[in-house]
């Protein structure tokens, strides 16, 4: 099952990549999760390795998941080395008028599973599709909330110049 | 207290459940008590050997979307805090039962258990001789299920498993519903002895909505000795509730239909018993603050529920 949420955020890419890169500030935005932990040393880039858990009805999953491609400021990718199967990508691109348009993709599953796999997969969408609008809602306005505070900042400094 | 008893050496070295002794009075007796010996031997027989190596993380893996179906679209189920549950090591979860034979207390925590710590964690439950020897229940030694024994509790921990058991067994799972808010264990402390033996924390495991899944009546302990269910098949009840879809169920042997209840499952703080109880624990002690500690936490998650079934 492929899922996914785009959103426009009035912030340049390299704003928005901050954020969505650095694993400390997952769990400030991302509806749904509850557990974002770097495993291994190396705590982000290319392999770096996180466990992470999503709720969804009754269970909280997810499990063992790697990056798997980290190219800034653009795309982050990851997909699960335990736990249910997963393919994700963070997608930043510039927009006009110095936005970026950002879009989570999360395609997901149990292979094996059969029929019943496959109607859980279903039941299971309008959950996750929710976490992931919600997930890209909240970046949007972390992001933005950030950029008017560096932006107030920036006055207050100038003035005192 | 429970009654106390010793499997047989062969039983003790395989890790089988433990086999009934022969007994003097085999050959005689009505032809009911007859019957109900044949019945019983060849359930018996049909026990399978603990074998931890037949838990299949494939199979777990590949049944738990439609676990997570059952556990969400059915009993609207709920688990917190498994956080508090070691990330890692052997582990004794130590659970209220309830729900009859089909326990979907259980379900629910398999399904969050296996999808929090990953199906590579070893997870075994212990699950009554008669649970394993029905023909339609075998993948549940897939799923870690083992016959419930003192040897099989042991070589799970000792393997550095978490497992989890029900103290209260057949006698609580049966309860009635107007006791469905009830801990009781009947004083069963062997699994605070398993603990101290291989040293490994307690998590309690509080867990409510099961016995709304029916109208359970009465266990029937009464019925049960009469039959001599108890020396037959280590069963010291014989349940009889409203269920569907039978009306009547005595015995609930093939299981029944739960009525959608909300299960919601809270998993507690571990204990150390030594270092909370000093190194030589007085089981009542320890026994009675589980039991208050477990049943503070089902008054407080009764207190939430508005209706039966519904939640």
């Amino acid at each position: 099952m492929r899922v996914s949420a785009d959103i426009q955020v009035s912030a340049p890419q390299r704003a928005v990549w901050e954020v969505i890169s650095d694993p400390t500030r997952q769990l400030s935005f991302m509806s749904g999760i509850t557990r974002w932990e770097v495993a291994g040393d190396q705590a982000e880039g290319l392999g770096a390795r996180y466990r992470m858990l999503l709720r969804v009805g009754s269970a909280e999953v997810g499990g063992l998941i790697e990056l798997v491609e980290f190219v800034a400021p653009c795309d982050i990718a990851w997909t699960s080395v335990t736990g249910v199967d997963q393919r994700g990508r963070w997608r930043l691109r510039e927009a006009p008028d110095g936005e970026t348009r950002v879009e989570l993709r999360l395609a997901y599953g149990v292979a094996g599973s059969g029929l019943g796999g496959w109607i859980a997969e279903h039941v299971a969408a309008p959950t996750v599709t929710g976490h992931l609008r919600r997930s890209v809602q909240q970046l949007k306005r972390l992001v933005e909330a950030e950029q008017v505070r560096a932006r107030a900042a920036a006055r207050r400094t100038a003035q005192r110049v | 207290m429970a009654e106390t008893r010793t499997a047989p050496a062969h039983a003790r070295r395989n890790g089988r459940a433990p086999e009934p002794e022969p007994s003097e009075e085999r050959s005689d007796g009505s032809l009911l008590t007859r019957l109900l010996r044949t019945v019983a031997d060849r359930a018996q027989r049909r026990i399978p050997r603990a074998d931890l190596d037949e838990r299949d993380p494939d199979f777990i893996r590949e049944r738990l979307p439609l676990m997570w179906l059952v556990a969400s679209i059915w009993f609207r189920g709920e688990v917190r805090g498994l956080g508090n549950i070691p990330d890692s090591g052997p582990v004794l979860l130590v659970g209220n039962h309830s729900g009859g034979n089909l326990t979907p207390d259980t379900i629910v925590f398999t399904l969050a258990f296996n999808a929090y710590f990953g199906v590579e964690r070893a997870f075994y439950q212990l699950a009554h001789n008669l649970v394993l020897a029905m023909p339609a229940l075998g993948s549940l030694r897939k799923f870690g299920t083992v016959a419930a024994s003192p040897q099989n509790a042991r070589k799970a921990l000792e393997s550095g498993a978490a497992l989890l058991v029900y103290p209260g067994g057949d006698y609580e799972v049966h309860r009635p519903s107007w006791k469905g808010n009830d801990v009781d264990f009947d004083r069963r402390k062997g699994f605070i002895r398993l603990a101290l033996e291989q040293d490994v924390p307690i998590v309690p495991v509080v867990s409510i909505g099961g016995q709304e899944t029916a109208l359970f009546l009465s266990r029937g302990d009464r019925l049960a000795r009469l039959l001599a269910l108890d020396r037959m098949f280590r069963l010291k009840v014989l349940p009889i509730s409203l269920a569907a879809p039978w009306g009547l169920n005595i015995g609930d042997m093939l299981g029944h239909i739960p009525l959608p209840a909300k299960i919601t499952i809270e998993t507690l703080p571990a204990i150390d018993v030594r270092a909370e109880f000093g190194p030589r624990p007085d089981l009542d002690e320890v026994y009675d603050h589980l039991v208050r500690l477990m049943q503070d936490t089902l008054d407080a998650l009764a207190a939430e529920r508005r209706l039966p079934v519904i939640g």
